[in-house]
């Protein structure tokens, strides 16, 4: 299949690869896929004071299609609240990439990876908050 | 030499037509046009030498006894079909089981399972490691009906290539019939129909440089193999296959055997030195980084590899953009989403399967070239191995399978 220029863009130039310390309170990390499916994304997402992110990594096995979703992702979510961030939505990754249909599930996954990093951030605010 | 590009490694896929093929078939598109079948006239009678020799030159590569053993195709799956279920359905009072394998290409794997639901009963047997089958194996398999042993040359993903000298034996004293696939061995290693005890032979021409759309069926004279036809009309290729000869698409397929044979010593010395720079290279530069297939029984010109941590689509994109063109077996890169029958079938891991990437050399690939590429696959693998997590997870000495993965 041939990949649109901005799917391309992506995979050569994937923004925001990196990893952020998953121990640290203000950072919620989010692992989805698995390694028999060829496709595991890992979003990372930490905030400040007020809830908005700012700042966002991302590193993916997978397709060209998958490090284009999740490297859009992350470009997306920077700037947002966490719950702006929750309305992005897998339609709007493909339709931006133009991924091709038997790619969807890729946009599907960086959707997934988004919320279970706020989840992860979340969870750890309700603990911190109890404690 | 300079380095030309782009750097075409996929020879498995298909080959370009040798100028020399061409030249030779150019006549016989508007020129020297006549139907092979047609009788009387100059352009029927020059249609039907251009075949008959295409015929002998076929013949000769695969030490046919007579150019008469070859059916002409549209390539190889139609040989495939033609062998399996024209055998079936001539053999079928005689028993109604056929023995088969489990990396077989599609072609053979999809006739049989039609056939199972036909009502014949299909063994399809497991291969070790390396993808081999053993001529044991296959006896151990043969009961009072079967009918056929359906057992590939070499493998199309791998190179792996099968004991079938061994596997003819046994299938001659008992009586069975053997057809092989040999779609990927013909005109690359030495094929001998005689020598080898083969019944059927299914061969395309695009695989060793001659053009698409043109291959065959070598059937046994003697004794004689019976087979039903699966196209009729016209009563063409003896009856076994009805339909006008493809006469320039034929004549090219004779004149790229002819060159094969001629040229396959060379090439396997040359092919095989450069496959082993490449595959040495790569493993040298790299880690983890695996071979698939059989490391010495294997076709001179594949090198299948699996770069651990780093997915198959994605390594070919980027190998795209370097101007290099190789295929994998990762469910990435196939229509339905599943990884590869050939790696499953090995028991390679799936999560390696979608890793792998097969490279196939060919008549031009020089020396340059091979540098070329193992620069770019090691550039790639690490920029990409950068961007994985399971790379990062493995550098840190966590166990990949004590996560619990979410799938999807």
């Amino acid at each position: 299949m041939s990949y649109s220029k901005e799917l391309m863009d992506h995979y050569n130039n994937p923004r925001n690869v990196g990893s952020m310390d998953k121990a640290d309170a203000n950072v919620g990390t989010g692992v989805v896929g698995a390694p028999e499916c060829g496709d595991v994304m890992k979003l990372q997402i930490r905030v400040d004071a007020e809830g908005k992110i700012v700042d966002a990594k991302f590193k993916t096995f997978g397709c060209g299609s998958a490090i284009a979703s999740s490297s859009l992702a992350t470009e997306w979510v920077k700037g947002r609240t966490m719950e702006e961030a929750l309305e992005i939505k897998n339609t709007e990754i493909a339709k931006e990439l133009a991924l091709p249909p038997v790619k969807m599930h890729c946009s599907v996954l960086a959707e997934e990876a988004i919320r279970k990093a706020i989840e992860d951030l979340k969870r750890k605010k309700r603990v911190a908050s109890s404690q | 030499m300079a380095l030309q590009l782009p750097v075409y490694l996929d020879h498995n896929a298909t080959t370009p037509v040798d100028e020399r093929v061409f030249e030779g078939m150019r006549p016989f598109f508007c020129s020297n046009f006549g139907n092979a079948a047609s009788r009387f006239y100059d352009l029927a009678e020059e249609a039907r030498k251009a075949v008959q020799q295409a015929r002998e030159r076929v013949a000769g590569l695969l030490h046919a006894t007579s150019g008469d053993e070859i059916v002409w195709t549209s390539g190889a799956t139609e040989a495939d079909n033609l062998a399996l279920k024209g055998v079936a359905e001539a053999y079928k009072e005689k028993g109604k089981h056929i023995i088969t394998q489990v990396t077989e290409h599609k072609a053979v794997l999809d006739a049989c399972k039609w056939l199972k639901r036909q009502g014949f009963e299909i063994t399809f047997l497991p291969v070790d490691g390396a993808g081999l089958v053993t001529a044991e194996q296959v006896e151990e398999a043969i009961g009072g009906g079967t009918i056929l042993v359906s057992i590939m040359w070499a493998n199309n993903e791998t190179g792996t290539i099968q004991p079938v000298r061994e596997i003819g034996e046994i299938c001659r004293r008992k009586g069975v019939l053997f057809h092989t696939d040999a779609t990927q061995a013909v005109g690359h290693i030495p094929v001998d129909v005689e020598g080898d005890f083969i019944d059927l032979l299914s061969f395309s021409g695009h695989k060793f440089y001659g053009p698409k759309g043109c291959g065959g069926l070598y059937i046994r004279k003697r004794p004689r193999v019976r087979l039903s036809a699966q196209l009729h009309g016209g009563g063409h290729e003896r009856g076994y296959r009805s339909g006008t000869l493809n006469v320039p698409g034929i004549v090219g397929v004779g004149l790229a055997a002819e060159i094969a044979g001629r040229e396959m010593e060379g090439e396997m010395e040359r092919t095989g030195r450069l496959r082993d720079r490449l595959q040495d290279q790569i493993l040298s530069r790299l880690k983890f980084v695996s071979v698939n297939g059989h490391v010495e029984r294997r076709l001179p010109h594949v090198a299948n590899l699996s770069f651990a941590y780093t997915e198959g689509e994605s390594i070919l994109l980027g190998l795209a953009g370097d101007g290099i063109a190789a295929s994998s077996a990762s469910a990435c890169t196939s229509e339905s989403l599943e990884p590869s029958h050939v790696l499953r079938g090995m028991g390679v891991a799936v999560e390696l399967a979608h890793c792998s990437v097969r490279f196939s050399l060919g008549r031009w690939t020089s020396e340059e070239q091979i540098d070329y590429v193992t620069n770019c696959v090691e550039k790639r693998i690490n920029r990409l191995r950068e961007l994985s997590p399971l790379y990062e997870m493995a550098m840190e000495g966590i166990d990949l399978k004590s996560i619990n993965w979410t799938g999807h």
